[in-house]
């Protein structure tokens, strides 16, 4: 991958925000708990393309990766921790749809 | 020296798991408020030159890069007087003992993030600091398990999460322009080359993650849902501090080290600032629950600290840091009132409540010097940070601001006022004719942080010579 | 930029649309894995090998592991459930394509590309020492959010089974 930095950065720019654009739609279309999990998820996703973009770019791949490492590793247990409210939730309502769960108003 | 902040609480964590739980249950409690008590005690009364005095004793093995300056030490003292408060509060109003071991422990552990998120000087490592708090945090709200709980605790998972990407796209873009994610790397590239758009867009991205986990006012609809679902000593900490960590202390810390204030920066920290103000007061006014109205005070008054930051002076940082004290203690303050409340008559609701002025007498008294510490009310405490703020506005030109900041201090002394009447005034509502002044050690804690209201509003010299002075210099 | 890389970043946007778009919960965590999985490669492809292992085996297999089994708790869908479901999903998500095409359309042809001047960086180092050497504060955080993450675990799953 010999090209101008700059071309490179722009390519999986516009990418990145598209794939972000998908992540968010899916945040704010869904009604479904775990949906809105996934989404996060996608975002997640792009902003970890970023970093290693920018590592790449900077040439500077070893502080990107270990940024990237420590990264997933709370991802995960945020997940895990998503995921038993999630349970507990299902089993209140009998349901993961949020539209039932309008108890709390702003 | 100062890494023992994070690293006496995780060993305190460690061992109180690895022990018999017989034992561990009732230590747990008494260690967790030891350390926090030890911080306190540490904090107040040494100087900054104790603590660079003394080089880390584990420098050598395990650098964690932390440094101190005078908002570290405003920041670490109110930290550990709200963990303390938040601990007693959880030990008399959490009947369980196994969940009050697991309260314990999580509290803990935020308090690990906390202190560390006030002493890093790396961009990633307050990312990662701020998500100890938070998923520690989702775990508290939680912890009660009914169905509003949980909704809460999603509610403040999703939106911490959409901030999380936020933050996490604006340190890739700092990464990609400096090279590196130490403050001092991010201010090198920064003020070398006066940034462009892609160091604008970082910046935005960041404030705008930063205006969400705070709570501020375009993204706070989630604060009250957690407030008011969470168990009561759980939101003594949220309250307390963890909405000022990242509205007040990470604001104030980016804008004297990582990103210079630019006049457009300005302009934005003052809008969102006066935006919170005002909607927080105004949400405040229309609420019936105990809890929620706290929260959306809570708003209002890390609007105040915001607007501060965007005036940009000296003095303006020195009044930001004080309130950011200020505040922490008279939310602390009026939150404890709130689980005596609850603990007493069993409702939260406003309108429920009626003529306890006669049942809970010192309730009644802290929880007035608690609002009126809120709204300004000389001589507490309050009254001496909100008249710097105004005063610094008024000196860096900008009236307007500062009316709008005096008329909102009005409003909240308004809705102070309407809740100690429902509250405490007038005849004594139905069933609550059991209810009297909820435990000695509640009482204790009310009066305590009253007494600290009050006496730093009277000494107000002294805090504002030795830890707020210092704040201001750090600027410039 | 080499057509491998444009066919992946490409592949990429595809995978995680499809994520987006398709009905049943497990298809999406299947599309969320395999974006996982596609953006590995990517990271190989960007000169770091050990993140994209990591990505690799950690959130492709283990996050789908969470999301597979909170799923399989919880979403019991009756066939005309999921016939309703599929056209309210339709109606939402069709605009999404339509979305991104205009939006990249939009960047491709009236943006130009931001003003970028690269740093000077140390030359290369390894990974495993600046985790190591450097990122002290981090290895502390990971520590802490794992301990907290046992908290989460002992708490929100281990009275499940005893009520039951």
């Amino acid at each position: 991958m010999s090209v101008e930095p700059l071309q490179l950065f722009w390519y999986f720019g516009i990418f990145i925000i598209l794939i972000s654009i998908c992540g968010v739609y899916c945040i704010l279309a869904t009604f479904n708990l775990i949906r809105a999990l996934i989404g996060f998820e996608i975002l997640v996703k792009a902003a970890t393309l970023l970093i290693i973009l920018a590592g790449y770019l900077t040439g500077n791949q070893a502080l990107a990766q270990a940024l990237v490492i420590t990264l997933i590793v709370i991802e995960v247990v945020m997940m895990v921790v998503a995921g038993g409210i999630v349970l507990w939730l299902y089993r209140y309502n009998q349901t993961i749809d949020t539209r039932k769960l309008s108890n709390l108003k702003g | 020296m100062v890494s023992l902040f994070i690293l006496a609480p995780f060993a305190a964590a460690l061992i109180l798991n690895l022990l018999p739980k017989a034992l561990t249950h009732r230590l747990a409690f008494w260690v967790a408020a030891g350390l926090a008590l030890a911080q306190a005690a540490l904090v107040a009364f040494h100087p900054l030159l104790f603590w660079s005095a003394y080089p880390d004793p584990l420098g050598p093995f395990f650098n964690l890069q932390f440094s101190l300056d005078g908002l570290s030490l405003v920041t670490l003292l109110s930290i550990a007087i709200v963990v303390l408060a938040t601990l007693v509060a959880g030990r008399y109003t959490i009947t369980e003992e196994s969940k009050r071991f697991n309260f314990t422990n999580l509290v803990l552990i935020t308090l690990m993030g906390m202190n560390a998120v006030a002493m890093t000087t790396d961009l990633f490592s307050l990312y990662v600091f701020l998500e100890v708090c938070a998923i520690a945090l989702f775990i508290l709200i939680a912890l009660k398990k009914d169905k509003l709980a949980l909704e809460g605790a999603f509610k403040y998972l999703i939106l911490s999460a959409i901030a999380t990407v936020l933050m996490l796209f604006s340190i890739a873009l700092f990464l990609l322009l400096s090279g590196g994610v130490s403050f001092s790397v991010i201010y090198g590239a920064l003020s070398g080359s006066g940034g462009g758009f892609l160091a604008k867009l970082a910046m935005g991205l960041f404030l705008c993650g930063l205006f969400i986990k705070a709570g501020l006012a375009p993204f706070h609809a989630w604060l009250p849902d957690a407030h008011s679902s969470a168990p009561s000593a759980a939101s003594v900490l949220l309250s307390g501090m963890v909405t000022k960590i990242p509205g007040a202390y990470i604001l104030m810390r980016l804008v004297t080290s990582v990103f210079p204030l630019n006049p457009q920066m300005q302009n934005l920290l003052m809008f969102v600032g006066v935006f919170s103000i005002i909607i927080g007061a105004q949400g405040a006014f229309y609420q019936h629950n105990f809890k929620r109205m706290l929260a959306y005070s809570s708003v209002s008054q890390v609007g105040y600290i915001v607007l501060a930051l965007g005036c940009g002076t000296p003095l303006a940082f020195a009044g930001a840091a004080f309130h950011l004290f200020n505040d922490a203690i008279s939310k602390t303050l009026l939150f404890v009132n709130a689980c005596c409340l609850e603990k007493e008559t069993g409702t939260v609701d406003m309108d429920k409540m009626g003529g306890l002025g006669q049942r809970m007498p010192i309730t009644n008294f802290s929880c007035l010097v608690g609002a009126f510490s809120a709204a300004g009310l000389p001589p507490l405490a309050g009254f001496w940070s909100k008249f710097i703020i105004i005063l610094a506005l008024m000196q860096a030109g900008k009236p307007v601001y500062a009316t709008v900041a005096i008329l909102a201090s009005i409003l909240t002394l308004g809705y102070a006022l309407v809740m100690q009447r429902k509250i405490f005034f007038g005849g004594l509502a139905d069933g609550l004719q059991q209810a009297k002044e909820a435990g000695i050690g509640l009482v204790l804690l009310e009066s305590a942080l009253a007494l600290v209201v009050i006496a730093v509003g009277i000494g107000f010299a002294f805090m504002y010579n030795n830890f707020m002075l210092p704040v201001g210099e750090i600027v410039f | 930029m080499a057509a491998i890389d444009l066919i992946l970043i490409i592949m990429l946007l595809l995978t995680s649309l499809w994520t987006v778009l398709t009905i049943r919960l497990i298809r999406a965590v299947v599309g969320l894995a395999l974006t996982s999985a596609i953006l590995s490669v990517i990271m190989f492809r960007l000169g770091s090998p050990l993140a994209a292992v990591f990505e690799l085996s950690v959130c492709s297999g283990l996050i789908s592991v969470i999301f597979v089994t909170t799923i399989s708790f919880t979403s019991r869908v009756s066939k005309e459930r999921l016939f309703v479901r599929r056209r309210e999903r339709f109606v939402k998500f069709w605009y999404l394509p339509l979305i991104l095409i205009v939006a990249g359309f939009l960047l491709l042809h009236f943006s130009h590309p931001p003003a970028l001047k690269l740093p000077v960086t140390p030359a290369g180092q390894d990974v495993r020492s600046v985790l190591w050497n450097l990122r002290h504060p981090d290895l502390l955080g990971q520590v802490i959010v794992l301990l907290a993450g046992a908290f989460g675990v002992a708490i929100l799953f281990k009275e499940d089974t005893h009520e039951r």
